[in-house]
């Protein structure tokens, strides 16, 4: 292995990007490719395959063999709002293989005793999010029906490419928080991509339903997502 | 993360290599059946047969630091098979009856 192709691999690893080593089973070389890098050719079907998925493997490109060892940060999901729904949420994101945290300054709602094992930061967003920055591999869910608390994390969140962005709230509540995101200079084009309602359209109705809904929208916009060049973490 | 990272095998190898120390990289390229690591996995391995990782959990880390020594001494990397059907099962194998691949190599 190229020690300069190793030490690329752990920087971007420990800075949160995805990133792959292609060795080439025949002679040994390898080289560091970056999501979102455009590879030509069969070998580069089989990095996009291999980023979507998050798989390793051993792939034949012209009668070579190469080994894929693609490492992705794992994904955070973060939650504003210590609500019933989030409650729910913590056990399922874990199960799923979701690094889950929860940010609400309301200390009444954010008790370590209502969310056991989960990150929990009974503080404003913005003083959270500006230490521990969000990036593309990060899912935000804005759940308080609260826009003092959710606004911020939401614009933070297109800001940062986040692969899914969610907000509570009916069509009416969400028709203001456009005109609110809006006339505070967020592009059309990024509120769009807001999920809102929030969660897959599966008729739920409990907080553990909804839930649900909303783990498995995460989880289609993450294995779903396009790589392309916007998607690399520079 | 970071707790995770500080024992990472990679991150282990670049630290040995900064200390001026030979290392080869064993990596899980396949696997079939049940096989205890994941394909990616590592096994890190200096000179002094020192190692950090695994590629199987404990099975056959022995005979795969052994060639780790060969690898380092030539450059030349390696590709090791590992399974019950092997006409190895007798010394070393897997016992879940999987069956493994491991790419080794040396660091520079």
């Amino acid at each position: 292995m190229d020690p300069q192709s190793l030490k690329k691999l752990n920087a971007a690893r420990a800075a949160r990007q995805a990133i792959a080593l292609v060795t080439d089973l025949g002679d040994g070389r390898d080289r560091v490719v970056h999501e979102g890098d455009g590879v030509a050719g069969d070998l580069g079907g089989a990095l996009d395959r291999a980023f979507r998925t998050g798989k390793s493997g051993v792939v034949e490109v012209d009668g070579r063999e190469f080994f894929i060892n693609v490492h992705l940060p794992p994904p955070r999901l973060v939650v504003i709002g210590a609500v019933h729904i989030s409650q729910a949420m913590a056990p399922m994101a874990t199960l799923a293989g979701y690094d889950m945290e929860i940010i609400d300054p309301r200390t009444a709602f954010a008790t370590p005793e209502r969310f056991e094992g989960v990150r929990l930061d009974a503080e404003w967003p913005e003083a959270v999010l500006k230490q521990r920055p969000l990036d593309p591999y990060c899912a935000l869910c804005a759940i308080t029906h609260d826009p003092k608390i959710d606004d911020y994390p939401l614009k933070a969140a297109l800001e940062a490419k986040c692969f899914y962005v969610g907000a509570l709230g009916s069509r009416k509540t969400h028709a203001k928080r456009v005109e609110r995101l809006l006339a505070d200079g967020v592009p059309q084009k990024a509120i769009d991509t807001i999920a809102s309602p929030i969660g897959l359209d599966i008729g739920a109705s409990s907080p553990a339903e909804i839930a649900v809904a909303i783990l498995a929208q995460v989880i289609e916009a993450f294995r779903k997502r396009q790589i392309s060049p916007q998607m690399a973490v520079v | 993360m970071s707790e995770q990272f500080h024992d990472d095998p990679l991150k282990v190898a670049e630290n040995w290599m900064g200390e001026g120390r030979t290392v080869a990289v064993a990596t899980v390229v396949e696997t079939w059946g049940s096989a205890p690591r994941p394909v990616g996995s590592h096994l890190v391995i200096d000179a002094d047969s020192n190692f950090e990782g695994s590629v199987s959990g404990g099975c056959v880390e022995g005979a795969v630091i052994a060639d780790a020594m060969d690898v380092i001494e030539t450059g030349e990397p390696k590709m090791l098979e590992f399974g019950v059907a092997d006409e190895t099962a007798w010394r070393v194998g897997l016992s879940c009856g999987g069956r493994i691949r491991v790419y080794v190599e040396r660091l520079g």
